[in-house]
């Protein structure tokens, strides 16, 4: 009988234990275990609706009905780099047209698995090919990061970014610690939008950061997960990635669509490689088809074929950047509504940060056990480092919110 | 093959931009880059890249394993086309969780499995939506890796290229076992045997379950159940690439028997599935890997860990392709008609294998090709020499991989004189 069988044969991975859940994604499965009405989801960083629903955008849907009537369209394999459209146009968006690396041909660009895979199958090439195995990322930063980079070999070390006490830049640490940093060490930037603290480095900064970058010979990698979502503006949010490009030395740029086309779910996003000159650029993308053939083959066709639509599509492109403006206008008032409602509410401490603060996301400077005390006393979901995902929230959900952060704040634990 | 170096005259384009206002040079040192050699072409996915830069009218692909009806066309199976009509416009694109949409692994485990079977009632199975099945190979050799680091894949000879590189990238120790034998042009049952029986206690072996990839030799029943016992006692971990269940004889119970086979000895298995080729959705790139365990516990530890090592790679699966495979599959008229089109595609194929083979007889080919009727599957390893094969491409314009594999499935009534005219001119 079976049983007997396998008992006599126990698996070869008995040993292994119980993985514990993903920090980010496993807020998402405890909010949806809890039989809760009134709970609130602020933890991943998904946009949500006034109502609280996720968003499809329209010129997405658009895209996606054309995409289905047109029955010519096949499934057949994508090239190991991805869709060439949408690598071109992908490039376009962040790097402008008139970009030198793309007007003189010095750039590589992949299609891969949104940011995350991105940033792997670059993190990859570079533990193959770069002679510095070693990135530092900023205090804090995206919990996946410190994975991504180790997995593909390289090692890991951090850079002061985030200063407590003004609950904005530390920019004296950060360019100390660049400067610190062995030289051609691989720095990873985020483009606008920090993730966890959605503070960013002014473009006075950016330039003294890209100084101290170019002097050391650091290699930028840029991770560019929020553009357009950040002030609304796609150009404004890729200035600080431009102004390194202009200076005609060599980086990395991670790009994700999941945020600002909401195609989160599709993978959508590319690895853009900026070198010196046109033939590198050949042989780099020839070796890139090495990293990701053994990984996955090539990336998924749908998600690539919506945006590459949108992106060559003069009237989506168009409505596309009301669209966006619309998501980073709605975030950008929650934000003002959250800071009005603990204002009002007399809660102890300057909140201003929430207002100064860019992107989806707020470091609202609340400890591990406040946070825990919210979850369990008011149904807050969120993140233990006391992010809240600012487009979780809605006119309904900001009374609570407030409500719970002034209670964890005067009552709860220090 | 010098594809990628630097021609000679390339401009360097050294950038004379304006610098913004500072003293500071444009990178320190100069390119980082300069010391990357160009890296080999894929040698399969190569040659559809040589094969479109080719304008010659009379021009074959017979490289890369990808279905074409007798007009030579790429197909989207009806069956498809009307789930992507039931799931326009209803879905949101929220992430999947890392391991992928649950209904989505709940079918394809069924399918893999068989819809009763006794490890799915007891949820003795971890399974994970992956990149296709190249996502699913790569995400258990990473697996095997991290939690059995000293243990070896065993790797068939000749076997999909790619699976080489997968257990490189994984840095797990590969060894090889004797497959095909060049003179029958069938199964080496007794090298095979041999082989495995050297293998250490722990180890795993990769095995095709269907229509072997690029040979298209198959075990018999009795062969399969033979290596099931072997394993047994020797304490070897079966693991299975399934990449053409359906595809290979046209019966998708028929097709997945070797993995019963082993399931009914009381192997604890793992399984890599692909839809790409049985459900036309390659480029989708919908797969799923599932680990038999001892019990529930253990599976959704496997599960766990198998997400813990998805996360830093590409955080959660794509959501379209594998919203169709569970259209089609739960909808039980859907399914009806799948299993009619993946019959459709798998006799296609059949009646090409025999077409040629007859038209190579009718030709005079002193040679036996017997064998290109007896393999199975998308792929016929038709025996020809490297030479041979870059005398056809050169020549008669026919694009196949130099091992000698000819993708059946880019044969038609169209072209199959023609190919067949060209193998004997190469062979005769």
């Amino acid at each position: 009988m079976e049983a007997t069988a396998s008992a006599a044969a126990a698996s070869v991975f008995d040993h292994l234990e119980q993985a514990p859940e993903d920090p980010i994604l496993g807020i998402t499965v405890a909010y949806n275990k809890d039989p809760h009405p009134g709970k609130v989801n602020l933890g991943v960083g998904a946009y949500r609706t006034e109502e609280g629903k996720p968003l499809i955008l329209n010129v997405v849907r658009r895209a996606e009905e054309r995409l289905l009537a047109d029955r010519s369209k096949n499934k057949e394999y994508l090239p190991i780099t991805g869709l060439a459209d949408f690598n071109k146009r992908s490039a376009m968006l962040i790097l402008g047209s008139d970009s030198p690396a793309v007007v003189e041909k010095r750039l590589v660009t992949a299609q891969c698995l949104s940011g995350t895979g991105s940033l792997r199958v670059g993190a990859e090439f570079l533990a193959r090919h770069y002679g510095v195995k070693l990135v530092f990322l900023p205090t804090p930063t995206w919990g996946n990061h410190f994975k991504v980079f180790m997995n593909a070999g390289l090692a890991v070390k951090t850079y002061r970014y985030y200063d407590n006490k003004t609950r904005g830049l530390d920019y004296e640490g950060m360019l100390e610690d660049i400067g610190a940093a062995p030289s051609g060490s691989v720095i990873l930037l985020h483009a606008c939008a920090h993730n966890p603290t959605g503070v960013d480095p002014t473009p006075q900064q950016w330039e003294g950061i890209r100084q101290a970058i170019r002097n050391r010979g650091h290699l930028p990698f840029f991770d560019s997960a929020y553009q357009g979502f950040a002030s609304g503006s796609l150009d404004k949010d890729a200035l600080a990635v431009r102004t390194f490009v202009a200076d005609g030395g060599e980086c990395f740029i991670a790009q994700s669509f999941a945020k600002n086309m909401g195609l989160y779910g599709e993978r959508v996003g590319a690895l853009s490689i900026v070198s010196k000159s046109s033939g590198v650029a050949t042989r780099v993308e020839s070796q890139l088809k090495l990293v990701i053939r053994p990984m996955y083959s090539n990336p998924p066709i749908h998600g690539a074929s919506i945006v590459a639509l949108v992106l060559g599509d003069g009237d989506l492109f168009s409505e596309w950047t009301v669209e966006l403006k619309g998501m980073a206008d709605r975030i950008i008032s929650m934000r003002h509504k959250l800071y009005d409602a603990l204002r009002a509410r007399g809660t102890p401490g300057d909140w201003t940060h929430i207002l100064k603060q860019i992107g989806m996301f707020s470091f609202t400077g609340l400890n591990k056990e406040q946070v825990q005390f919210m979850t369990r006393e008011y149904r807050i979901y969120m993140t233990l480092d006391g992010r809240i995902s600012m487009a979780g929230l809605s006119l309904k959900t900001v009374p609570l919110l407030a409500d719970a952060i002034h209670a964890a704040v005067t009552g709860a634990k220090a | 093959m010098a594809s990628g170096l630097v021609r000679n005259g390339a401009k360097r384009f050294m950038s004379t931009a304006a610098a913004p206002a500072s003293s500071v040079p444009a990178g320190a040192r100069s390119g980082w880059w300069e010391a990357v050699q160009p890296a080999a072409r894929d040698p399969i996915l190569g040659v559809t890249e040589a094969f479109l830069a080719d304008s010659d009218p009379k021009k074959v692909n017979v490289g890369v394993g990808a279905y074409r009806n007798d007009e030579g066309k790429p197909v989207v199976l009806e069956c498809v086309r009307k789930a992507e009509q039931i799931i326009a416009g209803k879905q949101n694109m929220e992430y999947l969780p890392m391991g992928g949409l649950v209904k989505f692994n709940d079918l394809s485990v069924k399918l893999a499995y068989g819809d009763t079977a006794p490890v799915l009632e007891e949820k003795r199975v971890a399974a994970v939506q992956t990149l296709s099945g190249t996502g699913a190979c790569r995400l258990f050799a990473d697996f095997q890796k991290r939690f059995k680091p000293d243990s070896r894949i065993y790797i068939p000879v000749p076997t999909w290229a790619n699976h080489h590189n997968i257990w490189r990238d994984a840095r797990v120790e590969a060894h090889t076992f004797r497959y095909y034998k060049p003179s029958t042009r069938g199964l080496d049952f007794e090298g095979l045997m041999e082989d495995l029986k050297k293998a250490p206690e722990g180890s795993f072996v990769l095995l095709h379950a269907c229509a072997h990839n690029p040979t298209g030799v198959d075990p018999t029943a009795d062969q399969w159940k033979e290596m099931s016992q072997l394993f047994k006692s020797n304490g070897l971990f079966p693991f299975f690439d399934m990449a053409y269940q359906g595809f290979a004889s046209g019966d998708t119970v028929r097709d997945a028997q070797a993995i019963r086979i082993f399931m009914e000895d009381g192997h604890q298995l793992a399984c890599a599935q692909s839809f790409a080729k049985n459900m036309g959705l390659y480029g989708q790139r919908v797969g799923c890997l599932s680990v038999v365990c001892d019990n529930s516990q253990q599976a959704v530890n496997v599960k766990s860990q198998l997400q813990q090592i998805a996360r830093p790679m590409y955080s959660n699966p794509p959501l379209h392709g594998a919203q169709i495979v569970t259209t089609v599959l739960s909808d039980p008229e859907l399914k009806e008609q799948w299993y009619k089109e993946v019959k459709v595609m798998a006799d296609r194929i059949i009646g090409m294998r025999e077409a040629l083979k007859s038209n190579l007889e009718k030709l005079g080919s002193s040679l036996p090709w017997k064998h290109i009727t007896e393999q199975i599957g998308m792929f016929c390893y038709s025996g020809l020499t490297e030479d041979q094969v870059d005398r056809l491409t050169k020549e008669f314009h026919i694009y196949m991989t130099r091992n000698g594999r000819i993708s059946m499935a880019g044969v038609t009534t169209g072209n199959v004189e023609y190919l067949a005219n060209a193998i004997h001119e190469v062979t005769k």
